[in-house]
Parts: structure tokens; C-alpha cells; sequence
């Protein structure tokens, strides 16, 4: 079971239940559960998405776009059923948040879905999970299954005639690419992970060709007590316009690594240094990958930043899905690199030749640079390549691999260089098999 | 949509709105490339070739994807834009085998084409390519791996304009791959397979040497062939084919068959006969030499000469004793309308007699009496054409299965539902795979078809959908005839018609009279202005009664009336299961390509070049007139029309009233007109020739041009007479209505001689057997089938 | 009872089958969720679980093999009864993900994608598994393990060994 962790700094909103078991449908009931969509129900769509602009909420997946924006733009009228899908594909390395949110407050994913569904007119929402989540599904399940019975789901639901919403679970069956919204679509329509053409948007043309409002798992989640505490309650816990706090998971070199809920525009060098205990063994911080492994690294002097969308922005990385990664002294840039690119590679569609490509061939490069075989020249390579996927790609992926590439190359090239004479981590990186493949054959 | 307005390479430019911006440049003579981008399908945005810089947009946009503003401004060539398709290049050049010299695309690869134009040449990886050895998925498809560029074309291809989903990928990110639809675990020889229409269509559609074809591969290089641009022999579509010809010892071969040129009216598609079935003309067994039956009762190959003055003299001899109603012909529908109307003209005029015929596989003669003289709501001619098919807004097919009789009226019919949302409907005693596309559908029992044309008189939802259409075509297989199908006609009076027939000519072998009871145009024998020139150009007058039609003739064979036989194009002994033993006292003349069930029992055998080596015109089941060019050659055959003009002359007839060729016709004692009084020229054969010298062509003025007898079709065959010379050989099909008022009016109770060829995607016919690729497909059919057909989503 | 006769699938699971086939406003969306639950009952998605499945959602047996070798969780051949998966992206890396991976090489004497001979583990390395904050961590089969180390790993091991390891599907 993941250790619950804590700290005085933390503003616990959505994380408010943890620990408190509330995946009990009465223990969330008494810890004020369920009133925010009946107050939802009695409000209307107008109020709760207005509600949800005033929170300045802004969506915790890793793209911040602000949610009562994303909701609004769903047409009032449409031929085809309107759909609410909750994007709890977490895959991002180095993210772990929502599999506290699944595990210690499915009701409040189940509320925020509904109070979704209520504001763009949808009746059916989808809950879908990473395939390894099988556990944390079960647990989801079990809360849809309770709440069905109390009435809460299915017809009439709190007893208001004509007011009806329907969950369905599933997960996912391994695939980065399907935390990408459209591809998340494919994917429950039992099709390849592959993303879709955009536009048209979510919003109008989405799950089975109808307007979808697709949102992460912590941002649904928010929803609730978004409704109860008030949006501008809500929005003055965080930063100039980044709403609010958010779940962010310290991993790597640090004493107390963890899920932690800090305040929107929260330092990063306290996350770091305060509430994650420091770096591990006493040891001298190297770098932050600061929101997920697609985020450019930051050096150890460049984490006097506040995690928000924006300040992430300006310094020349992103907030992403809030998993902080930090890396000490000991670790080499090269092997970490090489790391990064291996999944990005392991988890490319195929889709699109840039990423297809471009991934294989600087994961390629770099294992044989890691290997001891490099040249001062495959440094400029790799390069090119990342230049050259960046912006070019059919989806964000290829960007994904691209910006920690460029990251690493540029911000410790001297530390490529290095290694070329010499100064290495002996490390030989195993390599996961190429999905499909029996490993490769004989080359020519 | 409305017209917008938008600057594209700093040219102002004007399209619908809607339009793509990859069309629209198209339009306008800017060429963006694109490998995954291909007209008529799926949008894909998967190979990023066609990124253009679009102002205002943060980053550079697929042409592909994006549709056209107003306002829009787009840069589609500029060093940036370069850069990004050179590093895509580059990437793709990573994996890629680079093994273009011996690659059948090689000089024909957009891979290729790119690198050149954008030169992304230089090569910097030093980790060795992904190889995989090639697979061979089906006798005529092959999967070479490391050149596929995953475009998915071929998947789109296959699902969307085949409606088969044969191919899918698998896999992902860099193992991703092109699947076929029988699994290695499920094949007998644990390879993947292809269970399929095997139509290659993945392979045209590929625009690199991925998919490449088991007749094609490895055998030549594109440059080194001569390609021309015919019509298909098989099926009665009318498909044009590029058939890719190289000289060899005997002439010169056809190599490969595909449809690079795309203007015909199958467009892109072609069919697994159209692309691969040409084989059976350099079969081995093929006929080089003319036969004799000896004394000892054996064929004996002999000079032509002798076999040509043999047979005219025996068949003179015959007429003049026996009669000339002793004396049968019977044609084909493989050969062209020049050599159909020579035929029916050497029995009508040469020999004397209407005992002429030809395996019919459609009632055209009823078609085209029942439509003779009616119109539809607007005013036009009620014959459908192939083009009806892919643009009309509603579809009647009743009876027939165009995915396997007729593949090209099933593809225009599945494009139309897909592009045009055309309206189906679909009325059969299977459920036949057209289903699908299909709108409504009616039961049929088997034999019921005329029961289904009596519930279109009823009020059902089939026939009130049906009938509400305003411009419907209706498609018939040939379930129907006769009566029940001049009823049909009547029951659906402003829709229009057409036929599924088989084989190449088959409309044309009925257009151009090849009918004991017609003449050319579905004259009458009696009274019309042909009969009557024709008595003038013959040995007497022709006979007004029908001469014996084909069954008749072996009939009057097995009771020893028929004295001869003459035989063009046909296997009627195999086809219409006729004992051998009928035509014993019957002197039998034959040409054909092989020692075939008929021609094993005739006294003389001619070897004949086939559709494929010869030019003329032929007429596709819809009335679409097509130009024929003369791709391959054979040493040791002639063309069906040398040698009916050969025989005429060593029959002792003077060939100049059978084929108006030269000058002086008057002065060969012509008395008809031939055309003379309609301008300066002393002849038809003349004209042509003054026709070939104003367009540069070498005027040919010989018996054996088949254009002097094109202008003799064109003066007397109802239809024909609007022909326009330039569309014909310019390679554009126009369609034929023979709708002239005063037609032949069919008496009830006419015999049905429709013996329907019951072809499938995999035969043709005599043919079938003689084509190597043909007998390959259809054992591995059988071998590897799977559910295939099941529903697809 | 299952809709489709002689399923090749365990009745609870045929049952489950006739249920996900109905729940979906398309039926299709019952693949992934399918092809899970069929390898949970086989070890592994079969040829036979393969064409069931299309003819329970009406898809093309090549539409399901498409699906099927997109997702890395789902196989076709079958594996040990325990599937190790020793997670080795950059967080579990920077706890020692590595070493863990090698210590379960050369405990279980397998590689990667490697079963023991007595069937009981297979051998994975596997992209992150959402349990950053808790590493190295290792999943087998559906469970959990966090916080490990080599000695942990071989308590982890000796539990599944001897039947005291959790299996949750």
C-alpha cells in the first residue's frame, strides 16, 4: 500500500479524505459527500459552470487548459449523446496522484463526473483507468456499484425525476499514448491507441461522435469542492490565474517522497527542500525534472520557481502533471537521457514518422552512446533530431520526447562530452523488447 | 459550399470553402507532397510531408488536414518547410533497405521523387536498419518490410474503397507494422497470408516497393517497358488497363497490367483480373501455327497460305452445294466490334446466311427494344452508363453479384455510398456482399425475380423508396430476361438501365449483330436500309427469316444439316456442353489461342492473336465505347479480323464490299452507299485516311484496318453513328444508347438463349485455365480462406 | 449461460463476456476491457480467445489482433503463473530499479520476458507503473509491491512461492 505522507505546508482539498476511508460510501457521505452535485441539480449547468471559471481551475493532466472553459464549450444542443470521460490513464513517468485519488477517494471522481455530466447535459460518464490500475479499478468499481444503490446512480437519481447518470469503468491495457484524450477515446471504442484528427475538438465531435468533456481524474475530482467551498473560495488558494491546489508527487533523491497538495505557485525549492525532506543521503541536488518525464530538466540553480502553469512556463519548462522528479549528484545525465527516450520510444503509436522515427533513432543513438561507442558528432545528431521532431509531430508525444532531449543536450552538454572521455557510469541499460517484436533480428 | 478566397505562395486563388488545401493547390497547379494523403480516402496527418506554413498558426499545418479560409494565407515551399520534409526524409531513410536498384519501384517511388526534390541524401546514423525478410502474403501480393513507410494507403485501400479489411497495423510505435488477415498461428504454412479479392489494389495504391506484385517482381525495370493504355478482356466493366509490354524472341510480352494511367472510368481501381490475368497469352500451350486435320485424322501444322486457301475453298464448296443456311458462325465476346460486324457481315454477305450467333450472357436485345424510343424524366436516353453508376444519387441492382461478376460496378457503387452517400438498394436471392452499402435490401427467392417485379406495383417500403428516387439506375443481373425483364423496364418507367454481362465485348457482340434474328443496331433483317445494302454487297439478297441461332446449330449439326462450322473466338462445345460427337459430319473452322474443347475437333484451327494484340473498339456492358491498342505481339498469330478478311478472299470474295479499304470502291462495283455521298472523299476508307494524315497518324489503307470498318459501324449501327472519332482515340470512353426508333420489335415467346458465363473474381472463362496466376490464386484461396466477410465495423 | 455456445472462456467469465457486450452504446468499446479478462482466464489471449471475441463483438479477427498487439499488457503467449514486472523508469531508476532487476535475474536465474522452468515466475522490465513516489516498485500479476529492496524483493518472491502472495484480478 503507498505510504500516505504529509506535511504542514500542504492545503488539502481534494486530498482532504485521504487516509480517512472514504472509499466507504457513508464515511464520504459524513465528510460532506455527494452534496455538491445535489447542489449541483438544484443550481443548474449556468451556475456550475461559471463556478467552475471562478475557480480558475486549470486541468491537472499536464496541459492546464481551465476547465470551465473546456466545459462550456460543449454545444447546448446536439443529435448525439453527450459524453463525460475521466482520463485516469496516468502514465507520465514520474506521476502518481491519481492512484491516491482512486485509492482513497473514488466517490469524489464519481462526483465530480456527475457534476460534469449535469453541466453540459450528459447522462453517461466513463471512467477509464490505466490497465494496471486493476486494483485501484476494483475500488472505483466497488464506489460506482455503492452508489448506484444508494440511487445516486441510474435513473432518478437523489430522487429527481428525469435526472439520470450512468458510470462505466474500464482500464486501459498499457499504453502511454492513450492518456492523450482523442486516443483515450480510441481506445474505448475498443480501437488501436492512436489519436485522433484535430480539429474537430472533444468538445463537439468526440467519444462515439458525440460532444465530449474529457478531464483528468484530479480535475473531476475537484469539482466537487470546487461547488461547495465556492470558485473564488477555491481560486484564491493558488496563484495569479492557476486556481486553486494541486496534487504533486516528489520522487527520486528525496528524504520523503510522496503525493503532496500544495498551493498553486507553491516554491519549488521548498516542495524540494521542506516538505520532501531534502535530498536524499545528504547528497547535492543536480536537477528537477519538474512535472513528468516530458518536461525540460531544470539545473539545481533553477528551481527558485513557483509551480504554476505560468512561472513553469517562463522558466523554460512546464508544471505538467506535477510529478517532480529529482536528481541528485550521482546520477549521469547521459543514462537518465537515455532512460527518458527509451520509454518515450517503448510508448510512441508509430502513428506519425517524426516520432516514430525520430524517437527509435535517438534511442538508437544514445544506447550506443551510453554503450561507449560515441562520438562528439551524435551529440549534434541527437540534437537535429529533437529539433527536428519538436512541433512536427501528428501529437504532443513527439514533443514529448523532443523538449527533455533537447533539455538534456543543451543544459549539460559538457556532461556528453565528458563521458566521451572517459567519465562514465558504468550502467549497462537493459532494453525492453519493442512492443510486438521478438527482439530484433539480424541486421544488414 | 461557398467560393472563398485565399493566397496560397503569394497567388490569389478561389475555392469552395470545405475544400482541402492540398486539393485546392492541386487545383491550381501547386503540388504539395504527401505519402499518406491519398484522394478519396481517410484522412490520416500521419507522414507529415505536407506541413505548410500557414500565417498565424503557432507551428507548420498538414495541407491535408486543413481546409481552406478565408483570408488564409500559406507558404507551401520555403527553407523551413524544406528542412521539415528533409528531416522526415531522413528518417524515414534511416530503416529504409535503400535497395532501389533492384526494387520494382525504383523509378516509379514517391520515396524516390521526395529524396531527389529535397535531397535528404546524406545519412548519419550509424546503427544498423531494421531488416525483416520479405513475406509473400498471396501468389500476387508480397510484403517487403523494411521499404514500407507506413502510410497506411494500403490499409485504407483495402477497407475503405474494397470494403474487404484485409490489412491492418499492428503492433506499435517503430515494430509497427502492415498486417495481413490470416494470422501466421492460422496458415497451413504458418506464414502470414492474404485472404482476399487479391485485386492488388494495396499495391498500386503503395507508393513504394513495399507491396509489390508476384507477377511484376524482380522481372524488369518500369523504364524498360513500353506502357499502353487498353480495355480489360475479362469482365464486361470495361476497365482500362496499362499493360507494361517488353520485347522478347516471340514479340513482344506483357509484364505487368495496373491502372497508372487512371482515366478511364475505373479511375484507380482495378480488379486481380484486370491487373494480373494477361499470363494466359504466354502460356506455353498458346497456338503458334495454323492445323490441318490430315487424312490419319490428326492436326497438322501447316503454312498459312495452305491452311487459309484449304479452308476458304472447303467452306465455298460447301456453300455452293449444301446451301448457305447449311453453313454456321459463331462469334465471340472477346473480340472487338470491328471484328464482331465483320463477322456477322462475312456470314450475312459472304456466305448468305443469318445463321450467326455468339455465347450471349445478358438479354441486350431486350434491353434495348423494351428502351427504344422512351426517355427518362429530363428528357435523356434511358441506357445507364458505367459513369451512372459512380455519380447517380440511387441504385437499383437487382439480381447479380458485381463483387465477383462485375468488380468495377461494385467499386463505383461502393464509392458512390462512401463519397457521395448514394442510396442503395438492393434486391437478391443471396446476401450478397453489396448488401452492406446497401440502404434497403429485399429478399428474393431464388427463382422469384418476377414476383419481385410484381411487388414493385404493390406499396412496400422497398418499392415506395425505390420508386420516389428521381434519378435512379437500375443494374440487372442477368437473373433477369426476356419478358420479365422488358417488365421490369416498363415497371420503373424514367430510371435507367444496364445489364451485367461478361467478358470485354459482349454488349458489342449484340450491338453489332452478331444475332441469327438481327442485324447491327438491332435492325430488323427485313425492310431496313442495312438489309438492303447488304443484299447489294452480297452473293444475294439477305434473307429476311432468323437464321439458326447458336444451340440451333448444333442441333442441325447432330441431325447432319450443317455442312460447316466456323468458329471465332469461342468454346461453345465446353461452355453450352455439347457432345463432340454432333459436329462429326461437320466441317469445323476455328480460331482461337488454344487447342480448346472446339477447336480440338475442327478440320482447320487458326491461331488467333488475342484482345491484347490487336487494336479496334469495344463496348463494356453499359454501352461505354472504348479504344483497344495493340500492346503485345506473338509470332505465328493473326488478328481474328486478318483472318476473317483472309478467308473471304480465298472463299473468292472480292474483300473490297467486305472491308472498304483504298480507292475505287464505286469502281469495284459497289452500289450501296458507302458513304461517298456524304463528302469529298471516293470512300470510307479514304476518309479515314484523310482523317489519320490531318492528325499526323500514317494512313493505313488496308484490308486489315479495323478503322475502315469503325466508319462503316459508325454509318449504319444505330448509336454508333455518334461516336466522336477524337474521344475514341484519344483513349475517353463515350457511351452508346442504340435507342433509334424503328428497332427490331422482339416477338413474346423468343427462345432465351442467356447462358450467364458465371464467372467469379478468380475465372474467365476458357481463359481461366490457361493463366498460371489464376490457378495460384485460386489454390491459395482455398488454402488460406478464413471468415473474410464476415461484418466489418 | 453464455450467448455463445461452447465458449472457450470459464462461465463466470463467458457471463461477464455476455454483460460487457451490452453495456457500451457501441459494442466494439468491449475489446480492450475483453482481452484483459481472456488473458486473466487463459495466461494468455489464444488464437481460440482471439476469434471468440470477434464473433462476440462482431469484429474481423484481424481487427482484435490489431487492438491486441497495440496494448504492451497483453500477450499472446502464455507466461509464468506469477508475471514479475520490475518497473525501471527514471523514477524507480533513481531508487535502484536496476539493481532490483538484476537481483530478480539472478534469483529467478531468467532474463527478460523469460518464465522459470517450473513455470512459476516470468521475468519483466517493465515502462513506468504509476507507484513513482513509492520506488522501486514491482508489480506481479496485478499487485502491487513498493519501497523494495533486494531483501524485500525476496521476501516478495518466497510469499508468491509458497502461495501466500495476494493475486488479484
Amino acid at each position: 500500500m503507498p505510504t500516505l505522507v504529509s506535511h504542514p505546508d500542504e492545503v488539502k482539498v481534494v486530498s482532504r479524505r485521504f487516509g480517512m476511508g472514504a472509499t466507504d460510501i457513508d464515511k464520504y457521505i459524513e465528510l460532506d459527500g455527494y452534496k455538491a452535485v445535489q447542489k449541483a441539480i438544484e443550481n443548474g449547468p449556468e451556475w456550475i459552470v461559471n463556478e467552475m471559471k471562478a475557480s480558475g481551475l486549470r486541468g491537472r493532466g499536464g496541459a492546464g487548459f481551465p476547465t470551465g472553459m473546456k466545459w462550456s464549450f460543449v454545444p447546448k444542443v446536439s443529435e448525439k449523446p453527450k459524453y463525460v470521460l475521466v482520463n485516469g490513464d496516468e502514465s507520465e513517468p514520474g506521476t502518481c496522484k491519481d492512484h491516491v485519488l482512486f485509492l482513497h477517494d473514488p466517490h469524489s471522481v464519481i462526483e465530480g463526473t456527475m457534476i460534469a455530466g449535469l453541466a453540459i447535459g450528459s447522462k453517461v460518464g466513463f471512467i477509464y483507468l490505466r490497465g494496471e490500475y486493476r486494483y485501484l479499478l476494483k475500488i472505483v468499481e466497488k464506489a460506482v456499484a455503492d452508489a448506484y444503490a444508494k440511487g445516486y446512480l441510474g435513473k432518478n437519481i437523489f430522487g429527481k425525476e428525469g435526472v439520470d447518470f450512468d458510470i462505466i469503468t474500464q482500464t486501459g491495457a498499457g499504453a502511454y499514448e492513450v492518456g492523450e484524450e482523442s486516443a483515450l477515446m480510441e481506445s474505448l471504442e475498443g480501437k488501436r491507441g492512436v489519436p485522433r484528427i484535430k480539429p474537430p475538438f472533444p468538445a463537439v465531435v468526440g467519444l462515439y461522435g458525440g460532444p465530449t468533456v474529457i478531464n483528468n481524474a484530479e480535475t473531476i475530482a475537484n469539482a466537487p469542492h470546487i461547488l461547495l467551498m465556492g470558485g473564488e473560495a477555491y481560486a484564491k488558494l493558488g496563484s495569479e490565474r492557476n486556481g486553486g491546489t494541486r496534487l504533486f508527487g516528489i520522487s527520486g533523491h528525496v528524504e520523503r517522497p510522496g503525493v503532496y497538495e500544495l498551493p498553486m505557485g507553491y516554491s519549488m525549492r521548498d516542495a524540494i527542500y521542506k516538505v520532501a525532506g531534502g535530498i536524499k543521503d545528504g547528497k547535492k541536488l543536480k536537477a528537477v525534472v519538474p512535472g513528468g518525464s516530458s518536461c525540460p530538466v531544470l539545473k539545481a540553480d533553477e528551481i527558485d520557481v513557483g509551480l504554476d502553469f505560468d512561472q513553469m512556463a517562463k522558466a523554460g519548462t512546464m508544471l505538467g502533471s506535477g510529478g517532480i522528479v529529482v536528481l541528485d549528484e550521482s546520477v549521469s545525465i547521459v543514462e537518465f537521457a537515455l532512460r527518458t527516450i527509451r520509454f518515450y520510444q517503448h510508448e510512441s503509436c508509430g502513428w506519425c514518422i517524426p516520432c516514430r522515427e525520430g524517437t527509435d533513432w535517438i534511442k538508437k543513438t544514445l544506447t550506443r552512446f551510453h554503450a561507449g561507442g560515441g562520438n562528439k558528432k551524435d551529440i549534434d545528431n541527437i540534437q537535429y533530431l529533437a529539433e527536428n521532431m519538436m512541433g512536427r509531430t501528428f501529437c504532443p508525444l513527439g514533443d514529448a520526447a523532443a523538449m527533455p532531449t533537447l533539455g538534456f543536450v543543451k543544459k549539460f552538454r559538457s556532461e556528453f562530452e565528458e563521458y566521451l572521455e572517459g567519465k562514465r557510469v558504468e550502467h549497462p541499460l537493459i532494453q525492453i523488447t519493442p512492443i510486438g517484436e521478438p527482439a530484433l533480428a539480424g541486421a544488414h | 459550399m461557398p467560393d472563398v478566397n485565399f493566397i496560397v505562395d503569394g497567388k490569389k486563388l478561389t475555392a469552395p470553402a470545405g475544400t482541402l488545401l492540398i486539393d485546392a493547390c492541386k487545383s491550381a497547379g501547386i503540388e504539395i507532397p504527401a505519402f499518406c494523403y491519398y484522394p478519396g480516402l481517410s484522412l490520416q496527418a500521419a507522414c507529415r510531408m505536407c506541413v505548410v506554413r500557414i500565417e498565424k498558426a503557432p507551428k507548420l499545418g498538414t495541407a491535408c488536414t486543413t481546409t481552406v479560409a478565408e483570408g488564409m494565407n500559406v507558404t507551401t515551399e520555403s527553407p523551413e518547410i524544406a528542412q521539415a520534409r528533409k528531416a522526415t526524409l531522413q528518417l524515414l531513410l534511416g530503416n529504409h533497405p535503400l535497395d532501389c536498384p533492384v526494387c520494382d519501384a525504383g523509378g516509379e517511388c514517391e520515396l524516390q521523387d521526395m529524396t531527389f526534390k529535397y535531397g535528404a541524401a546524406d545519412s548519419f546514423y550509424a546503427e544498423p536498419k531494421n531488416h525483416r525478410e520479405e513475406q509473400k502474403w498471396s501468389p500476387v501480393v508480397y510484403f517487403d518490410r523494411p521499404r514500407c513507410i507506413l502510410c497506411y494507403r494500403c490499409v485504407r485501400m483495402c477497407g475503405e474503397g474494397m470494403d474487404i479489411f484485409a490489412l491492418g497495423v499492428q503492433n506499435r510505435g517503430s515494430s509497427s507494422i502492415i498486417a495481413p488477415n490470416v494470422a501466421p498461428s492460422e496458415s497451413p504454412d504458418h506464414m502470414a497470408a492474404l485472404d482476399c479479392e487479391q485485386c492488388g489494389m494495396c499495391i498500386d495504391a503503395c507508393p513504394v516497393g513495399a507491396l509489390t506484385s508476384g507477377t511484376y517482381r524482380y522481372k524488369t525495370r518500369p523504364w524498360e517497358m513500353n506502357h499502353v493504355a487498353t480495355v480489360c478482356t475479362h469482365c464486361g466493366d470495361g476497365c482500362k488497363t496499362t499493360l507494361g509490354v517488353r520485347s522478347v524472341n516471340e514479340g513482344s510480352e506483357i509484364v505487368r497490367g495496373d491502372n497508372r494511367d487512371k482515366s478511364g472510368m475505373n479511375g484507380d481501381f482495378l480488379c486481380n483480373k484486370g491487373r494480373y490475368a494477361f499470363d494466359f497469352a504466354n502460356n506455353i500451350e498458346r497456338l503458334s501455327s495454323p492445323l490441318v486435320r490430315q487424312s490419319d485424322g490428326k492436326l497438322k501444322p501447316v503454312s498459312w497460305e495452305e491452311a487459309l486457301t484449304f479452308a476458304g475453298k472447303k467452306l465455298r464448296e460447301l456453300r455452293d452445294a449444301k446451301g448457305a443456311n447449311s453453313i454456321g458462325v459463331i462469334g465471340s465476346n472477346r473480340t472487338t466490334n470491328e471484328e464482331s460486324y465483320l463477322l456477322q457481315k462475312f456470314a450475312r454477305t459472304v456466305i448468305g446466311t443469318n445463321n450467326i450467333d455468339h455465347h450471349r450472357t445478358a438479354d441486350f436485345v431486350t434491353l434495348a427494344t423494351a428502351l427504344q424510343g422512351t426517355t427518362t424524366a429530363d428528357g435523356k436516353p434511358r441506357f445507364a452508363s458505367q459513369r451512372c453508376v459512380e455519380k447517380s444519387p440511387a441504385i437499383l441492382l437487382i439480381g447479380g453479384d458485381p463483387t465477383n461478376e462485375a468488380p468495377l460496378t461494385a467499386w463505383n457503387i461502393r464509392t458512390n455510398v462512401r463519397l457521395n452517400k448514394a442510396r442503395l438498394y438492393v434486391a437478391n436471392h443471396q446476401d450478397i456482399k453489396l448488401k452492406r452499402q446497401a440502404k434497403a435490401f429485399a429478399p428474393v427467392a431464388e427463382f422469384g425475380y418476377a414476383a419481385f417485379i410484381d411487388s414493385l406495383a404493390s406499396a412496400n417500403d422497398f418499392s415506395t423508396a425505390v420508386k420516389a428516387e428521381e434519378k435512379l439506375v437500375v443494374v440487372v443481373g442477368n437473373e433477369l430476361r426476356g419478358g420479365e425483364l422488358a417488365k421490369l423496364i416498363a415497371a420503373l418507367p424514367h430510371a435507367k438501365f444496364a445489364l451485367l454481362a461478361d467478358y470485354a465485348n459482349s454488349r458489342g457482340a449484340s450491338d453489332m449483330g452478331v444475332l441469327p434474328d438481327v442485324l447491327p443496331g438491332y435492325q430488323s433483317l427485313k425492310g431496313s436500309t442495312l438489309a438492303s445494302e447488304y443484299g447489294a454487297a452480297g452473293q444475294s439478297q439477305v434473307a429476311d427469316a432468323p437464321g439458326l441461332d447458336l444451340l440451333g446449330m448444333f442441333d442441325a449439326a447432330s441431325a447432319g444439316h450443317l455442312s460447316a462450322l466456323y468458329v471465332v473466338g469461342s468454346n461453345p462445345i465446353k461452355r453450352f456442353g455439347i457432345d463432340a460427337s454432333a459436329l462429326k459430319n461437320t466441317f469445323v473452322i476455328v480460331q482461337d489461342m488454344f487447342l480448346t474443347e472446339t477447336a480440338v475437333l475442327a478440320d482447320v484451327v487458326f491461331p488467333a492473336a488475342n484482345l491484347y494484340e490487336k487494336a479496334g473498339s469495344v463496348t463494356n456492358s453499359y454501352g461505354d465505347l472504348q479504344l483497344v491498342a495493340k500492346a503485345a505481339d506473338k509470332a505465328g498469330v493473326r488478328s481474328d479480323f486478318e483472318l476473317i478478311v483472309r478467308l473471304a478472299d480465298k472463299f473468292g470474295h472480292d474483300v473490297k464490299t467486305l472491308v472498304p479499304f483504298g480507292k475505287g470502291l464505286r469502281a469495284a462495283g459497289m452500289s450501296g452507299d458507302m458513304g461517298q455521298t456524304r463528302g469529298a472523299q471516293s470512300g470510307e476508307a479514304d476518309r479515314h485516311s484523310v482523317w489519320l494524315t490531318a492528325n499526323n497518324l500514317e494512313p493505313k489503307l488496308s484490308p486489315f484496318d479495323p478503322f475502315a470498318i469503325l466508319d462503316e459501324i459508325q454509318r449504319v449501327v444505330p448509336g454508333y453513328d455518334k461516336l466522336l472519332r477524337l474521344q475514341l482515340l484519344s483513349g475517353n470512353d463515350q457511351h452508346i444508347a442504340p435507342a433509334a426508333s424503328g428497332l427490331v420489335q422482339i416477338q413474346t415467346g423468343r427462345k432465351d438463349l442467356v447462358l450467364p458465363a458465371a464467372d467469379t473474381l478468380f475465372t474467365s472463362g476458357s481463359l481461366t485455365r490457361f493463366s498460371p496466376m489464376l490457378q495460384d490464386v485460386q489454390r491459395h484461396q482455398a488454402s488460406e480462406h478464413t471468415d473474410h466477410l464476415a461484418s466489418a465495423d | 449461460m453464455s450467448t455463445i455456445p461452447n465458449s472457450i472462456f470459464t462461465p463466470a467469465t463467458a457471463a461477464r463476456f455476455d454483460k460487457l457486450a451490452t453495456i457500451y452504446p457501441v459494442k466494439r468499446s468491449a475489446l480492450v476491457p475483453m482481452l484483459l479478462y481472456a488473458q486473466d482466464d487463459l495466461g494468455y489471449v489464444s488464437d481460440a480467445a482471439i476469434s471468440e471475441i470477434a464473433k462476440r463483438l462482431d469484429l474481423l479477427e484481424l481487427d482484435v489482433r490489431n487492438v491486441l498487439s497495440y496494448y504492451s499488457m497483453l500477450r499472446t503467449a502464455p507466461v509464468g503463473k506469477y508475471n514479475v514486472q520490475v518497473c525501471t523508469n527514471i523514477s524507480c531508476m533513481l531508487r535502484g530499479g536496476f539493481e532490483l532487476l538484476d537481483h530478480c535475474k539472478k534469483t529467478l536465474h531468467i532474463g527478460h520476458k523469460e518464465t522459470t522452468a517450473d513455470g512459476m515466475f516470468s521475468l519483466e522490465e517493465v515502462e513506468c507503473i504509476g507507484a513513482c513516489c513509492w520506488a522501486p516498485a514491482v508489480q506481479v500479476n496485478y499487485d502491487f509491491h513498493e519501497d523494495l529492496t533486494p531483501a524485500k524483493m525476496d521476501a516478495v518472491l518466497a510469499d508468491y512461492r509458497e502461495g501466500r502472495g495476494k493475486d488479484v484480478k
